[in-house]
């Protein structure tokens, strides 16, 4: 459990940073928090020969509102993130999903962008950047390109991004008033802050007559990435989301779900809890909405 | 066969004393803290960030040494199990309300609980139950089951309460 022999540069900019990773041939490896990297070093899932540590590069820290929507930092600590204002103000469904992150000791080393460039596919910072349909940025180089959050997680810790690209920053979009929005995040996992074995994640514009005019809904880890429910989101639309509204719409996730078994779950048991899970993310988002004043 | 690369120095402040050495890239802090320096309170348990044994404090929160490098802690300042005592070596008021609850059986996992309610206690005089739960969540005890653990923060806090004003230890 020990990480075979790697060299290590702190680059202070991000522009020495892009030039350490395109050195191909010393397959280098970027360290953020360094929470997913450094058990895959210690079981030598990985074994670059170089390490390029991002954390002293400071315009990668920090969450700003710009543009109509909140962009953070790909080097910002989770810890940070949950409790910047500007998130639990202007982004609630992330702060809710960050509760579901690990543990204290990991939030406060793990960053927004690692967990989005690992892409586990329980992952719940993800799942956020995919039901609100963040914008991932990359840079390297040769300059910078951004990509949706579904198109950037195409499987299970596989993405889109290059090997010289640096993932820098994510772009969640804040929904304009549409009519009060609330939030719904929903795990199932076998303990807490464990991975999750299903989560899903809703975010709803409610009007003053309780009619939905706008739903985002998706689940995690019963897709080998992070999916968006449109059948789900069209069928609330117009509609007051109570029970009796969602429920019809619950089955059209068997057409779109392809679960895995593993040790903690079925693929069938994963669809039963993938149905529930969503109910309750449209309910509480909801209620979430209603309760907003 | 070794392959060692390039040793780095790296100074930090740990315990409040300073210091500085020459470490290799690879080497965590875990065994940085433990090999290079002898603080061997800070226990070595699953060595890929699941049990929580190895945690400390970054700066006054709580991490896990195995998941950083050694050398990533340059500058920074780092308290272990052994800063927690008082300076004649005295146990602290948490580590005092563990013993006085049998909070620990084979002592495996007390480092990182106690870093973990030392953390929790600094940031919360006043924890409910459900936070100190959640505040020892990622940290695995094979032994006692928990309970005494939340009982022991539970009188640590009560004890700190008791002194209001007074930091946590």
């Amino acid at each position: 459990m020990k990480a075979a022999a790697f060299d290590f540069v702190q680059p202070s900019s991000l522009d020495e940073a892009c030039e350490h990773l395109s050195r191909a041939a010393d397959d280098p490896q970027i360290i953020a928090g360094g929470q997913s990297l450094m058990p895959m070093l210690a079981m030598r899932l990985v074994r670059p020969g170089l390490v390029i540590d991002i954390n002293k590069i400071e315009t990668l820290s920090g969450v700003v509102e710009q543009d109509g929507g909140v962009t953070i930092g790909a080097c910002t600590r989770q810890t940070d993130a949950e409790t910047s204002p500007v998130v639990s103000g202007r982004l609630p469904l992330l702060r809710k999903a960050l509760r579901f992150v690990g543990h204290d000791q990991t939030r406060n080393r793990g960053t927004i962008g690692g967990s989005l460039a690992h892409a586990d596919p329980s992952a719940e910072i993800c799942l956020t950047a995919v039901t609100l349909g963040a914008k991932i940025t990359l840079t390297s180089a040769q300059g910078q390109r951004d990509l949706a959050a579904s198109d950037f997680i195409l499987g299970p810790m596989t993405t889109a991004r290059e090997e010289n690209e640096i993932l820098t920053a994510v772009s969640f979009p804040i929904w304009a008033a549409d009519g009060r929005v609330g939030t719904g995040f929903q795990e199932v996992s076998s303990r807490q802050s464990d991975f999750a074995i299903v989560a899903a994640a809703a975010q709803v514009a409610i009007d003053d007559d309780g009619i939905c005019r706008r739903a985002a809904v998706a689940v995690a880890n019963a897709t080998p990435a992070p999916i968006r429910l449109t059948a789900v989101e069209d069928g609330l639309v117009g509609q007051e989301p109570t029970a009796a509204v969602v429920d019809p719409l619950l089955p059209s996730l068997e057409s779109v779900l392809e679960p895995e078994a593993d040790l903690h779950a079925s693929g069938t048991a994963r669809i039963h809890i993938a149905k529930t899970l969503v109910k309750r993310a449209i309910l509480e988002a909801t209620e979430d909405a209603a309760a907003d004043d | 066969m070794t392959d060692s690369r390039p040793k780095t120095t790296v100074s930090m402040t740990i315990n409040g004393a300073q210091i500085t050495a020459d470490v290799e890239p690879r080497m965590t802090l875990l065994d940085f803290l433990r090999d290079e320096l002898d603080l061997t309170g800070t226990h070595t348990g699953c060595e890929h960030g699941v049990c929580g044994a190895c945690s400390v404090l970054l700066n006054d929160v709580p991490i896990r040494s195995c998941l950083m490098l050694a050398v990533q802690a340059n500058g920074e300042r780092l308290t272990t199990v052994e800063g927690l005592s008082d300076p004649d070596g005295s146990l602290s008021l948490v580590q005092d309300c563990f013993w006085e609850t049998h909070a620990l059986q084979c002592g495996y996992c007390t480092p990182g609980m106690l870093i973990a309610a030392q953390a929790l206690l600094q940031r919360n005089p006043d924890p409910s139950r459900e936070d100190i739960r959640e505040a020892i969540s990622g940290n695995l005890c094979r032994c006692t089951g928990y309970g005494q653990i939340i009982e022991a923060i539970e009188l640590a806090a009560d004890r700190l309460n008791q002194r209001t004003g007074k930091a946590a230890r």
